[in-house]
């Protein structure tokens, strides 16, 4: 079966980005890609933008990134599955190349956040629980992740510290990674000492609000290999839901649609979890790293903080993980993460990663929820 | 009057409105498939196994245990004033799990995953406006049926 491959990156900075609008940034993320590529617009056939609209003022924000990167009149869509936007821009790329439909595709997730204030974005975000019968009891994004970790505690014994090494060893890498939003490292003792949120979280089990945009250039096997001699390709792609609703969640420690959506990818790729030389996970809050552990089935169902303690998801370790620094020091402008996940993946395929470069990294894989688990997306990149 | 529940209503219009109806008469009322008798809380019109589209209210005792919760210290837009509060998740006895407030009969301390609950009705008043809720309680506590000045699983909770 033909393959699709990816071509071109680009990734603007992450932060709090009052210089720009959201097709700025695009642009940044963009111009990077095409250059990455070595391509001219022309060789675009179609883009596809990974956003979550409610965020900006202008409705139907394909129409305005498109113009804004003269794109007219190629075809154009949005993609939005909450924080999971990004990749389900990647997905549906993919299906159009794959279905013969168009040859080069340009993936642009992007995302201006902080024109909203935070009481806003918290309103806004807790509104991806479930309206009816939980955000009327002023649910917050970081509550439901908070519940899931007293219950992860609960029932194996994770640790505060458990969560701050996440923290930790995120920032470490941010620290290391010029794209991030925070580019400091912190202590346990710092981590575990900040401002509460909601128990038993703290200020650094959260990751930030932020702008930004990332960009890639997919393309069919054919027009991939006569454009480039670097080409990682995309040889695994999963997606699944889990309910809206938390009350409608057996298991409150692991995210079934994470869990489906590995499975999915693994088996189209041919891989298992021990295959995975680098990964990308979704890290909105420390405790969802522990639970990507478990569900990408990097570790044992409940042994997420102890692989963590063991500093098995550093480079070095079984399974590096989030050496870019993660949602938690990159920042997390929504739209943009499930792509800038992809970024890192074929930067280190491609050997490009500096001092955080994983040692012979050929397969990588990204992970990107959307919400609470509602959605997932695991794609699995390979290097030749 | 589905606009009753809740102290920032976001879904005014559904089919099971009714259930506002009855909470402010005290009652908790979960929904049962008038086909194959599927029961659901929080109530639904449509039923998932059989999808039929008749369902009747089924009135639960209110008793279920915890599952997990958090402290909410950070709070959205329209929470600012009764922040921090903290939510539990609860298994109920009878069918399905329900989300709510701790209320004042327990502190914050006491709180523990597996600890028995009572869910109780409760009414308060907000601008000249009734609405409604529930809130968890320790077993036995009954329903007061007097509105409040305020809702009670926020900041005041305890005092």
């Amino acid at each position: 079966m033909a393959r699709v491959g990816v071509i071109g990156i680009g990734h603007g900075q992450f932060g709090r980005r009052t210089d720009a609008t959201v097709q700025e940034l695009a642009f940044e993320a963009y111009r990077e890609a095409l250059r990455d590529a070595g391509i001219t617009p022309d060789a675009i056939d179609a883009s596809v933008i990974g956003s979550v609209p409610e965020y900006h003022k202008q409705r139907s924000l394909a129409g305005v990134v498109q113009e804004y990167l003269a794109l007219n009149p190629k075809a154009t869509w949005l993609t939005e599955v909450a924080c999971a936007s990004g990749s389900a821009a990647v997905r549906t790329a993919w299906m159009a190349i794959r279905s013969g439909l168009h040859d080069v595709v340009a993936v642009i997730g992007c995302q201006k956040m902080t024109e909203l204030t935070t009481a806003e974005i918290l309103a806004l975000m807790g509104r991806v629980g479930e309206v009816q019968w939980e955000s009327v009891f002023g649910t917050t994004f970081p509550g439901y992740y908070a519940m899931f970790a007293r219950r992860h505690m609960h029932e194996f014994g994770t640790t505060r510290e458990h969560l701050s090494l996440v923290a930790v060893k995120n920032h470490y890498y941010g620290a290391r990674n010029d794209k991030a939003l925070f580019r400091k490292e912190i202590t346990v003792e710092k981590a575990s000492a900040s401002d509460p949120v909601a128990s038993p979280f703290l200020v650094y089990d959260c990751c930030a609000n932020a702008d930004g945009a990332a960009c890639l250039i997919l393309a069919s096997e054919e027009r991939a290999k006569a454009t480039s001699d670097r080409v990682v390709w995309l040889d695994g792609i999963g997606c699944a839901s889990s309910s809206m609703s938390v009350l409608r969640r057996p298991d409150l420690t692991s995210l079934p649609s994470a869990v489906l959506a590995s499975r999915q990818a693994y088996r189209m790729a041919g891989i298992t979890a021990g295959d995975v030389k680098v990964a990308e996970v979704h890290d909105c809050f420390t405790i969802a790293e522990i639970m990507a552990y478990e569900d990408l089935g990097f570790c044992e169902k409940g042994q997420g903080g102890p692989f963590i303690a063991e500093r098995q998801s550093y480079i070095g370790g079984a399974t590096p993980v989030n050496v870019d620094g993660g949602l938690k020091a990159k920042g997390h402008p929504i739209g943009a993460t499930g792509v800038s996940m992809a970024y890192e993946i074929v930067r280190q395929l491609r050997g490009e990663c500096g001092e955080r470069q994983v040692p012979g990294a050929d397969v990588g894989l990204t992970h990107n929820v959307g919400g609470i688990g509602q959605y997932c997306f695991v794609n699995v990149y390979r290097r030749d | 009057m589905f606009q009753w529940f809740g102290k920032v209503s976001y879904c005014p219009h559904t089919k099971v409105s009714e259930f506002a109806d009855h909470l402010k008469g005290g009652r908790i009322m979960a929904s049962r498939c008038a086909e194959c008798g599927f029961m659901s809380f929080p109530p639904r019109a449509d039923c998932p196994k059989c999808l039929g589209g008749e369902f009747e209210f089924r009135e639960l005792c209110g008793r279920g245990t915890v599952v997990t919760y958090t402290r909410i210290d950070a709070a959205p837009a329209g929470f600012e004033d009764v922040a921090p509060y903290t939510v539990g998740v609860v298994d109920l006895e009878e069918t399905g799990r329900l989300l709510a407030w701790f209320g004042p009969s327990i502190p914050e301390d006491r709180i523990r995953i597996g600890m028995p609950i009572q869910v109780v009705p409760r009414l308060f008043e907000e601008l000249e406006e009734i609405k409604v809720y529930y809130s968890l309680e320790q077993p036995g506590t009954v329903w007061g049926k007097e509105p409040e000045t305020r809702p009670a699983g926020g900041a005041e909770r305890g005092k």
